[in-house]
């Protein structure tokens, strides 16, 4: 039941009196690998603390950070800030050795807003939305996909997705959206 | 559906998100070629298939990413602990008293 969704448009994907479901406009992502000791440097550099727990993101400008795993971080920023980030990093690579790879493309990033955002991704994803407070993010899994879940708002989420697997997840959104406006 | 416990990000999370990893604590050896062939037999097939607390690995795939190691019973499901690879085996019968006290019906 996959369509065909054309990916390089941002705008409406789906849009029902329940929930809106929209297609962000590309931005800079990079991953970000490193160990402890090399964690304060990183920070530094960058101007934003690298958050240490899993899940917890750091914010400056439009600049995000993500902590997904013990050494991993995601890093997300407006395309012009790319070229800041990498020289930012490739400047102290010298002394702190880290690996930043850009992964823009790699990744589409869908909004779902509204009254019933929040039950429109528990179509898809096993988690208990009540335990991921407002301002964090988490990686998770939608329908067999791993996704980040980010939740901006109390209904006001975003959905990181790998690019081949966009088409199947926005089209079961496009389904649960026109079904939860039909409860 | 089985509630894990990641001990990387440290919440309780649905086991959609873990994939299992077989048997822990089965170390290779350090020089292969120094094992006879049942030896290496051994180490490759051969696992205890235990009925009852099970020491086994568990990776968080759809999320930190992490292997970790977990006791589950294998006749009940229920996991009686999960360490971070690396940590040493916890004790079973402190583990077993534990769960007798949380469940003491049973």
């Amino acid at each position: 039941m996959t369509a065909h969704i054309d990916l390089s448009k941002a705008g409406i994907l789906a849009e029902s009196s329940a929930v809106r479901v929209a297609l962000l406009p590309p931005v800079a992502r990079f991953s970000l690998r490193a160990a402890t000791p090399e964690q304060k440097a990183l920070s530094k550099a960058l101007g934003i603390t690298l958050p240490a727990k899993i899940g917890q993101c750091g914010r400056k400008g439009d600049i995000e950070i993500i902590c997904l795993g013990p050494d991993e971080w995601t890093i997300i920023a407006p395309e012009d800030q790319a070229g800041m980030i990498t020289d930012a990093c490739a400047a102290i690579y010298a002394k702190t050795p880290h690996s930043l790879t850009e992964i823009s493309d790699r990744e589409v990033t869908v909004r779902i807003t509204g009254p019933k955002a929040s039950d429109l991704i528990t179509i898809g994803c096993p988690r208990d939305l009540d335990q991921l407070p407002v301002g964090e993010a988490r990686r998770t899994v939608f329908d067999g996909v791993t996704t980040v879940l980010w939740r901006d708002g109390d209904q006001d989420y975003r959905l990181d997705l790998w690019r081949s697997f966009a088409p199947h997840v926005i089209a079961l959104l496009e389904t649960g959206c026109g079904e939860l406006a039909g409860e | 559906m089985l509630l894990i416990h990641c001990p990387y990000c440290d919440e309780t999370l649905p086991e959609l998100e873990f994939t299992y990893g077989g048997e822990a604590h089965i170390a290779r050896p350090e020089n292969p070629a120094d094992k006879t062939d049942d030896e290496w037999r051994d180490f490759l097939f051969i696992r205890t298939n235990v009925k009852g607390p099970h020491f086994e690995r568990w990776r968080h795939a759809h999320g930190c990413g992490r292997f970790f190691n977990a006791v589950r019973d294998t006749v009940s499901d229920r996991f009686l602990t999960t360490y971070k690879a690396g940590e040493p085996r916890p004790d079973l019968a402190v583990l077993l008293e534990d769960a007798a006290k949380k469940e003491p019906s049973k």
